[in-house]
Order: C-alpha cells, then sequence, then structure tokens
C-alpha cells in the first residue's frame, strides 16, 4: 500500500472557487478572503510537493498508527446477515479519524509561518486532537467549546489543557458547537496573521471542505486496497456516520468512481426527523447558507439556524459538509437517518458481539448498517458486503452510554 | 444617484461626514426600535441601519448578537424587518439594512428586494456576503434600483478593493480593524490607510465603520471618510438602561454628540 496519502486521484473536485455544484463557496466576511487565499496556494503548493507528502505519510504512520485495519465482524455479521468489515479509525492515535486531519492543517500551519492554531469542538474529540498536534508541532492552541459542553464534556476540557491548549467556554447563542464555531470565526478575523483556524470537519468556507476531506481520504484508499486484499473485490456498499461529514468523505472518495459500490452516509435522527430533535441536515433540512458555505441546514423559515439534538455530541451540529450536500443531490450517495435508540441499539451489539466499544457517532453508521443489509440481501439475491467505517471509540462515551442504559451504580 | 448617494454629496458640500447609526431590527421590540431609529434621526443621525438579526452573526460583537438574541427571541420575523424600514424611511432619513446572507437566501433573494426597495430601503449592507458569490444579489438589486454595500477590509489585496468597489453602489464599506463591531477605546490606525486605498479605484463614499463610540472619534474618522458608521456604542445604550425610556434618553445623547463629532472634523 502507498505510504503517499496525498497522491493525486481520481475523484470530485469542487470548480476553481470552491463550488461543489450548487453548494460550498466562501459565504465569509472579506476579511477573511485573503487567508482563505493564502491557504488555498499553500495548500495546492504542499499538496504538489513530494517532501511535503513523504512528512504527512511518514506522520501517519509513525504517529497515527495508519493505515488502520480492516477487520472482519464475524459474530457482528452473523447478527447482521451481511459479511462486515470494519474501518478501524478507532485504534488511531486520539482515538478517532480527526487525527489525520489534525496533522495535515498542523504541518500546513508550520508551512505558511503560522505560530497559532484555534479550534472549535463538540464533544471535545476535534479539540484534543488539535491540542495533541499543537503539543507535537509547539503550535499555541486556543479551543472554543460551548458552555453547555464543557460541563457535559469535562473530561476532554482537562485532557485539552493537560496538552497545553486554552479551552474557552462559549456563552454567546446556544452556547453548544455552531456558537464556538462563530465565536472561532471571530478570533480568526481578529488574529489573521499568525492564527490558522484547524476547522475540525469537512465544512465551512472553500478551501477546508475539499482540503479536509484530502487529508482524510486515506481512509477510503486504505479501506478499497484491503478490501480488495480480503475479500478478492469491492464491497457491495461503504456506510459511514455524517455530523459535519469528513469521516464519510474520508471513506466515500475513494469509492466513488466506483459505480457498483453503494454509499450511505447516516445522519443523526435524534429522536425521529419528524420531531424537532434531530440533527439530520439533509434529510431534516433546506439548502441554506450557514458557516461560509452553501449546504443543507437546519433553519426556520426566515432563515434562522435551528438547534440541533443527538445523543452523539459529534453529529450534534445544524449543518453538513457541501460535499454532502452535493453527492446528495446528484443521488451518488444515500443519506437516511438514525435515531438515538437505534444507534445506541447497535452500540450494544458491537459491544457484545465482538468486545468493541465504538463512538456513539459511529453506532449511527452501525445501526444504518443493520437496516441496510438485509434489503441489500434481497436486492442482490446474496449475502453483501459491506465496508463500515468505524470513525471513533467510544471511551469518551461511556458516561452518556451508562445513563442510556441505566447500568451506573448510584452516586456513593 | 442613489438617496444615500444624495445625501453623502450634501455632506460633503458641507465639509462634513454622513452619520450612520445601527441597531437590530426588532431590539428590544418592533415598536421599540422603530421608537429608537426615530429618536436617533431627531438627535441627528443621518442615515438609518437596520440589521435584520440573524443567530450566527459572525461579524458582530457582543453587543450586537446580545440585541439580536433579544431581538428573535421576542419573536421578530425578516417581514418585521420591513414593517420597521418603512417607518423609519417614513421621517425622511434614507435607511439601509445590513444583513447576513442567509434570511435574504431563505426570503427569496428577488422578492426581499422587491419587497424592501417598496419599503423605502436604498438597499442592503452585506457582511457574509462578497461580490464573488453575489450573482443573484446583483441581479435583483439592479432590477429593483437598491444600492450594494460590500465590505472592504485592511486585508484585502489591491485586486479585490477594486474588484470589490466596481461591484458596490451608494457607498463602500471601510472595515476599521480586522476584528468584529464593537465600540473600542482607540480609533484604528489601519483605516485612514484602507480609505484612501479605496479612493485610487473609486469616487464612490467612504464609510468607517467597527470601533466607534465617542464623539472625538466621530470626528477623528470623520476627517479622512465620508460616513461614521456607529453600532455597538449606540445599542448599549439601550441594553444598559434600567428603563427603555432611561434607554432612548442616552441613545438620544450619544446621537447628539456623535453627530457634533462628524460636524467638527478633525483634519
Amino acid at each position: 500500500m502507498s505510504a503517499d496519502a496525498l497522491a493525486p486521484v481520481a475523484g470530485p473536485q469542487p470548480d476553481s472557487t470552491g463550488h461543489f455544484g450548487r453548494f460550498g463557496g466562501r459565504f465569509v466576511p472579506e476579511a477573511l478572503v485573503a487567508a482563505l487565499d493564502e491557504l488555498d496556494g499553500a495548500w495546492r503548493t504542499a499538496i504538489a510537493d513530494e517532501s511535503f507528502r513523504a512528512e504527512f505519510g511518514a506522520l501517519l504512520r509513525d504517529y497515527a498508527g495508519t493505515p488502520s485495519l480492516l477487520y472482519e465482524a464475524r459474530r457482528f455479521s452473523a447478527k447482521v446477515g451481511a459479511r462486515v468489515l470494519l474501518k478501524r479509525e478507532d485504534l488511531n492515535h486520539t482515538g478517532a479519524h480527526k487525527v489525520r486531519n489534525v496533522l495535515g492543517q498542523a504541518l500546513l500551519t508550520k508551512r505558511m509561518g503560522k505560530t497559532r492554531v484555534i479550534a472549535e469542538t463538540g464533544a471535545g474529540q476535534h479539540g484534543v486532537a488539535t491540542a495533541t498536534a499543537a503539543a507535537l508541532f509547539d503550535l499555541e492552541c486556543v479551543v472554543y467549546m460551548g458552555e453547555v459542553d464543557t460541563e457535559r464534556q469535562a473530561l476532554n476540557v482537562a485532557r485539552m489543557r493537560m496538552l497545553g491548549a486554552t479551552v474557552v467556554p462559549v456563552t454567546t447563542g446556544s452556547r453548544t458547537l455552531k456558537d464556538a464555531m462563530n465565536e472561532a470565526m471571530r478570533d480568526w478575523v481578529a488574529n489573521v496573521d499568525e492564527t490558522h483556524y484547524l476547522i475540525g470537519t469537512a465544512a465551512g468556507p472553500h478551501p477546508f471542505p475539499a482540503m479536509v476531506r484530502d487529508f482524510v481520504r486515506g481512509i477510503g484508499d486504505e479501506a478499497r486496497q484491503q478490501c480488495l486484499d480480503l475479500t478478492g473485490g469491492l464491497p457491495d456498499a461503504v456506510t459511514a456516520c455524517v455530523g459535519g461529514g469528513s469521516n464519510a468523505l474520508g471513506i466515500f472518495h475513494a469509492f466513488v468512481g466506483d459505480p457498483d459500490v453503494r454509499l450511505y452516509g447516516f445522519e443523526a435522527g435524534g429522536d425521529g426527523v419528524t420531531t424537532s430533535r434531530h440533527a439530520a441536515s439533509i434529510t431534516g433540512g433546506s439548502a441554506g447558507v450557514l458557516h461560509g458555505a452553501r449546504t443543507y441546514v437546519l433553519q426556520d423559515a426566515d432563515g434562522q439556524t435551528l438547534e440541533s439534538h443527538s445523543i452523539s455530541a459529534g453529529l450534534d451540529y445544524p449543518g453538513v459538509g457541501p460535499e454532502h450536500a452535493w453527492l446528495h443531490d446528484s443521488g451518488r450517495a444515500n443519506y437516511l437517518p438514525v435515531t438515538d435508540d437505534e444507534a445506541m441499539a447497535a452500540f450494544e451489539l458491537l459491544c457484545r458481539t465482538e468486545g468493541i466499544i465504538p463512538a456513539i457517532e459511529s453506532a449511527h453508521a452501525l445501526a444504518g448498517t443493520v437496516t441496510l443489509a438485509p434489503k441489500l440481501a434481497a436486492e442482490l439475491g446474496r449475502e453483501p458486503t459491506i465496508v463500515v467505517n468505524l470513525s471513533g471509540r467510544g471511551d469518551k462515551d461511556v458516561h452518556t452510554a451508562g445513563d442510556y442504559f441505566g447500568i451506573l451504580d448510584k452516586e456513593r | 444617484m442613489s438617496r444615500i448617494g444624495v445625501a453623502f454629496d450634501k455632506a460633503r458640500a458641507d465639509g462634513r461626514a454622513l452619520l450612520v447609526g445601527c441597531m437590530p431590527a426588532g431590539f428590544p421590540s418592533v415598536e421599540g426600535s422603530i421608537a429608537a431609529m426615530t429618536a436617533m434621526v431627531e438627535a441627528g443621525v443621518d442615515v438609518i441601519e437596520v440589521e435584520i438579526p440573524y443567530s450566527d452573526p459572525v461579524m458582530d460583537g457582543p453587543v450586537i448578537q446580545k440585541a439580536s438574541d433579544i431581538a428573535l427571541a421576542g419573536g421578530v420575523r425578516t417581514a418585521d424587518t420591513l414593517r420597521i424600514v418603512e417607518a423609519v424611511a417614513a421621517t425622511g432619513a434614507p435607511v439601509v439594512t445590513m444583513t447576513y446572507w442567509n434570511p435574504i437566501e431563505r426570503y427569496g433573494v428577488d422578492v426581499f428586494a422587491r419587497d424592501l426597495a417598496a419599503a423605502g430601503g436604498t438597499g442592503l449592507i452585506t457582511p457574509d456576503l462578497i461580490p464573488d458569490e453575489a450573482d443573484e444579489w446583483l441581479a435583483a438589486s439592479d432590477a429593483h434600483g437598491l444600492d450594494r454595500t460590500f465590505l472592504v477590509s485592511p486585508s484585502s489585496t489591491d485586486a479585490r478593493v477594486a474588484m470589490t468597489v466596481e461591484h458596490c453602489r451608494g457607498f463602500v464599506y471601510a472595515t476599521a480593524v480586522m476584528g468584529v463591531t464593537g465600540a473600542r477605546s482607540r480609533t484604528s490606525d489601519a483605516a485612514p490607510t484602507l480609505v484612501s486605498r479605496v479612493r485610487e479605484f473609486t469616487d464612490l463614499p467612504v464609510g468607517v465603520g467597527l470601533g466607534v463610540g465617542t464623539g472625538a472619534q466621530a470626528s477623528t474618522v470623520a476627517g479622512y471618510a465620508d460616513g461614521v458608521i456607529v453600532g455597538s456604542a449606540l445599542v448599549r445604550c439601550l441594553l444598559d438602561a434600567p428603563s427603555e425610556a432611561d434607554g432612548l434618553a442616552a441613545l438620544r445623547t450619544l446621537s447628539a454628540e456623535l453627530a457634533e463629532g462628524v460636524r467638527t472634523p478633525t483634519r
């Protein structure tokens, strides 16, 4: 397998100004345009530079522990009725696919001569990953986190501080991820000369969606080859959870050109997309502009952003990366909602059959796979092979899951 | 020429700058914001900038965000904004609307342009819409005879300043600092340079905003710009006041101080 995770490949690209069809683009204050142009230029130069690609490849291998395994989950498969192959991104350093993105952007930050990174975080996973990369690269790090989330995820706040980051609780608006993103944007506008905004997903203004996608697309490049090696063919379907959508794009990208491989993104359906409590921007939202790009957004009749809800903090966001909006409109990928209860049932099933505690985010991909498998089997007339992106590990979710299942001992 | 253009010309002839005062629509209520904006006009504010409140105002600091949150919590709708524009335009002062882009897309760009023109609004200031993404707005504003104010920033390259002002009509908004709205203790060093860079590419009037909150600062900015744009300091008068009447009194006092400032430019 190639160690060059950024080697040029075929696959969808935005136009020169960052549009995926009618989605994407740059809906930002003029003050940020120069920084976005600088980033775009640095990024284009870097991916054409073999020394950058070699450095990134070495970091992924020696520091992050990739390629991650593609593991055949036999007991889970037997319950589901499909041959399920898990892409074990949960085994990466820091416990999720996100390390690929932060290492890439931190390398780029150094290349641009900037000394400070800022990030937004919901559950704290991207904040921890950013703080990790900042420590490794000796960058100042400030993480914006909604005040509500700092209370829900106190352990991750401590983790970031241990790694040397400053965590700023955000008290504006709904005091969650979207407000943390607003605050990070404001910081960036004011400090753009020395600061890189290390966005945590394939969303935001151009070039972030395509750039982040490219930093994580090694997931799919690896999985495709691993599946060929293991099964002698391509999978019938590839599944992933979709919040902002970086893990899903990361695994989809390598398969977009394979017409027989179905792509499924599972959104956080919360209490159900027919209720007001969900985070399914594509299946339950409408086209609009949020955080720098045109995409699907949860919004009211006046275009005010609605609050999202999901049991998974990492999917609890009222927008989605613009490339997903475009893959949805083109019909190349399918997007379906998964409720909190369905996700938690799949969470428990993987724990009990495979001894793997998944992130609740990734449990949405597992739950969608459970529903998909019999339909696909009926359509194909045989047992389907499905690659699932197990994008993160569930250690961070033990408290939430313990609460959900009622298995925590009462306060002593 | 647009009504704002006429007002700028008159101010230029009088050797002073134009005072633009910003207030979120629906803050503290729909009627309350009409009263506040009317008081501002009576106290000497030349142009009223009605900001459509938005849930995620990334160019605004804490003061305007708080006022916007209060307006939204009070249930203000985009259509209410148009009603406010109409009421304030009846005072005779030009009324321009400031808005993040999503509420306009949601309303319908052409329909909004039609309704804004019908309400007597002069045009839009668009803090998160750059000309690169503005095809639909360029067409709608042409169709309905509205002004377009895009922002230029100290970080804008000459090429972007040239491109941006080419798409502006009415006036150009120069952001004085790299940052968000909010009164600051010092006025910006970057603003005079930015204004003179803008003047290399256009004869349009240039308004300077971000960080202006006192009569002395207004006087300083009036020394090099055609318009002085004040928001957070005015909004704070209402936010900090113990009652609506006290708020209006404070608003009149500050408006008069700023109006005096723009009439005595520091050269």
